[in-house]
């Protein structure tokens, strides 16, 4: 299929300033067409790649939309059981500890099932990274409600949207999980736009950085879209993002160098 | 005298049509395609001949299927 | 021959644990066995060999652990008792499913729930059917001796690797409670990491830039993908089955009768053997030491040349399902159990001989 502009004299390789990485395998994203994973795959990989430790990374992945994520990521990967991966991690880098080791966690599976698992790694101060992805619902399983569905939304188990009283809160788990001694990093960030892709990826070094100083848990909180879950298309999704996840689940950094930080970022729209 | 322009080379097969990439331009250089690809996604293509090379639809674009080329023309 | 040492059957496991080069532990207290991670503590074996010991947030933790460590190839191992085993159900079908060693120790208690904290052998079916989802079977090593607690915590890493599988130590809480000697083999040293990657190319080490990225899961989203990936597990088995089957005859010869018991049952019915013995009766024992793979052979050739056989577990009846599959209905096979925490007197087992065989 044929471009109607054709290709200008730069398209050459020596001009070339951004193509995706290597460390991405050459093979399609199982996943919906404009959702964040697939950003923060890349943002994770390119990190890797810039940081020369494809050969020292051991990645754990959940059970989820990202179950996958070892089928595209060209590293050595364990996938682990539902709620898991801060187990598998732990484990890992006690017995590996000049590895780099990092959890890949959507938010049913860190803060629903996988809670116990997750709030007690960071509590230990394990020295691993986790990377979370909130869309707030259940992707895989095709939209329902997640620990993370905000108060009012619609998911397929909670069709009226969903009701506090009977269905609990929305779990905070980023904010609770900072407070605990054993966290050094947390920031809650998202991959909407490239602005804010290049806050996530300058986040990833940062926490993949502080392993080295046995610091404890760095956290990544990606706010991110469900596209499909949200019923919405992927650039409504990311508007509804901005205007309903973000007042709810603030972009910034919670958590910097093992203190509290007090003022956060707020919401700038591009 | 030599000025900065930039193109992108879409990988249509790979694309998934989501316009992610479009609202990040902001030189208008890409829109939809008419046709689909293999996959029956409209993809991203270029529409004129202003992209200065910023990246930013290759960066957000969750398949990562945009490669960037900066350079001078004359 | 190794250090002579007096020790609880627990302590033996850990002891065992350290000598065999196991490079972590992770586990949760639970009633009888809690002396496995006690012992390890107060031995710093992270300063005797490097060994890592951590407690758990829970079972579940442990066991996901273990599928973790046990993924990049390192030697680990959990203990608990029936509740916590229950619990890492889920993690073993995975590390199963998965391809990966370790050694599971189950110091059994009375149940079902909470049940008891008392011996029993009544997580038999669990531990040897698979317990957990899917078709999946561990090699389960069942000692009836402090010795053997010891000695099977070595042999279960050896057969974990070799097969790449979890194995189990059924073993029940007087066993893991009581006090014997011991004869401890040399401590051998943990492998290096050069040597880990030598010896298991399997494991994610981390990826260098010669060879694939390693992947460690038990998904395969296409059904003739999982299709074979079960038909390997198959195949695996049968060879278990081929090679690894272990047991021990007592007085087998001229016997008449035999009692069919493991673990703790066997050394009560090695008293009863005597006192059965005393007054005439020609019985021998016979103690499968594999649960998986089962005796199947020599429990069927002994079948032929006795006229019955008296199966006694710590449970309700459930070793007897193998024995009458390996046997066939051609003899009385009989079971006598106790169960809930209680253990059979020698006595009742004789008594139990007269009256549901020989008389029966």
């Amino acid at each position: 299929m044929e471009e109607p502009f054709v290709k200008t004299e730069i398209r050459k390789d020596e001009n070339i300033v951004y193509k995706r990485t290597n460390l991405l395998v050459d093979r399609p994203l199982s996943y919906c067409p404009g959702c964040g994973h697939g950003v923060v795959h890349r943002m994770l990989m390119e990190t890797l790649q810039e940081m020369d430790i494809q050969d020292k990374t051991i990645g754990v992945s959940p059970v989820g939309c990202s179950v996958l994520a070892y089928d595209f990521m060209n590293i050595d990967m364990l996938g682990a059981a539902h709620g898991r991966a801060p187990a598998l991690a732990t484990a890992i880098k006690r017995l590996w500890p000049h590895k780099f080791v990092f959890t890949y966690q959507g938010d049913g599976d860190l803060a629903a099932i996988g809670t116990a698992e997750t709030i007690h790694a960071c509590n230990r101060g394990e020295n691993f990274t986790i990377i979370f992805i909130n869309n707030g619902i259940y992707g895989m399983t095709g939209g329902q409600m997640a620990p993370t569905t905000l108060p009012g939304m619609r998911s397929s188990t909670s069709p009226y949207g969903r009701d506090v009283q009977t269905m609990g809160h929305p779990l905070k788990i980023t904010e609770l999980i900072a407070n605990l001694p054993g966290v050094y990093y947390v920031t809650r960030q998202a991959v909407h736009t490239p602005n804010h892709v290049r806050k996530t990826k300058k986040a990833i070094r940062k926490a993949l950085e502080q392993q080295k100083e046995n610091k404890g848990i760095a956290f990544i909180e990606v706010v991110s879209n469900c596209n499909s879950g949200w019923k919405m298309t992927p650039v409504q999704s990311n508007k509804w993002m901005e205007e309903n996840m973000f007042p709810f689940y603030p972009l910034g950094d919670i958590k910097v160098d093992g203190k509290l930080v007090e003022k956060k970022e707020t919401v700038v729209k591009e | 005298m030599a000025k900065i322009k930039g193109d992108i080379l879409v990988n249509v097969e790979r694309c998934k049509g989501c316009e992610v990439c479009i609202a990040a331009c902001p030189s208008s250089t890409i829109a939809m395609s008419k046709e689909v690809n293999g996959k029956g996604y409209h993809f991203a293509m270029k529409v004129n001949n202003d992209c200065t090379g910023c990246m930013n639809c290759a960066i957000v674009c969750p398949d990562g299927v945009i490669t960037v080329f900066r350079g001078k023309v004359e | 021959m190794g250090e002579l040492r007096l020790m609880k059957g627990n302590e033996a496991v850990a002891e065992a644990a350290i000598r065999a080069g196991c490079d972590g532990y992770f586990g949760y207290p639970i009633t009888p066995q809690s002396e496995v991670m006690e012992y390890l503590m107060a031995e710093k074996p992270h300063d005797r060999t490097g060994m890592v010991v951590l407690q758990a947030e829970s079972e579940t933790a442990s066991i996901n652990m273990l599928y973790g460590a046990a993924g990049t190839g390192k030697m680990v191992m959990t203990s608990s008792s029936s509740p916590g085993i229950s619990l890492m159900q889920e993690g073993i079908s995975y590390m199963a499913g998965a391809e990966l060693p370790a050694v599971i120790v189950n110091v059994v208690r009375g149940g079902p729930g909470l049940g008891t904290i008392q011996p029993s052998q009544a997580d038999y079916f669990q531990a040897v059917k698979g317990g957990g989802h899917g078709d999946y079977k561990m090699i389960v090593l069942a000692p009836a001796s402090v010795q053997e607690m010891c000695d099977h915590t070595k042999l279960g890493f050896d057969l974990a690797f070799k097969y790449r599988t979890p194995v189990m130590i059924l073993s029940d809480g007087a066993i893991g409670q009581m006090m014997e000697k011991v004869v401890l083999f040399d401590p051998i040293p943990r492998r290096t990491d050069e040597d880990l990657i030598k010896q298991n190319p399997w494991a994610a080490t981390g990826k260098p830039k010669d060879r694939e990225h390693i992947i460690i899961t038990s998904l395969d989203l296409d059904p003739a993908g999982q299709e074979r990936v079960n038909l390997k597990l198959q195949a695996k088995y049968r060879k278990m089955e081929e090679n690894e089957v272990l047991y021990e005859t007592l007085n087998c010869e001229d016997a008449e009768y035999v009692f069919v018991a493991f673990g703790l049952s066997a050394r009560i019915c090695q008293k009863s053997m005597d006192l059965a013995r005393a007054k005439g009766i020609k019985i021998g024992l016979f103690r499968p030491i594999t649960l998986f793979p089962f005796p199947v052979k020599p429990m069927n050739e002994l079948g032929k040349k006795v006229k019955g056989m008296l199966v006694v577990e710590m449970n309700a009846g459930q070793m007897i399902e193998d024995v009458k599959l390996s046997v066939g209905c051609s003899i009385k096979i009989e079971h006598f159990g106790r169960f809930g925490g209680i253990i059979p007197t020698p006595d009742e087992v004789v008594k139990a001989l007269e009256t549901q065989i020989i008389g029966g």
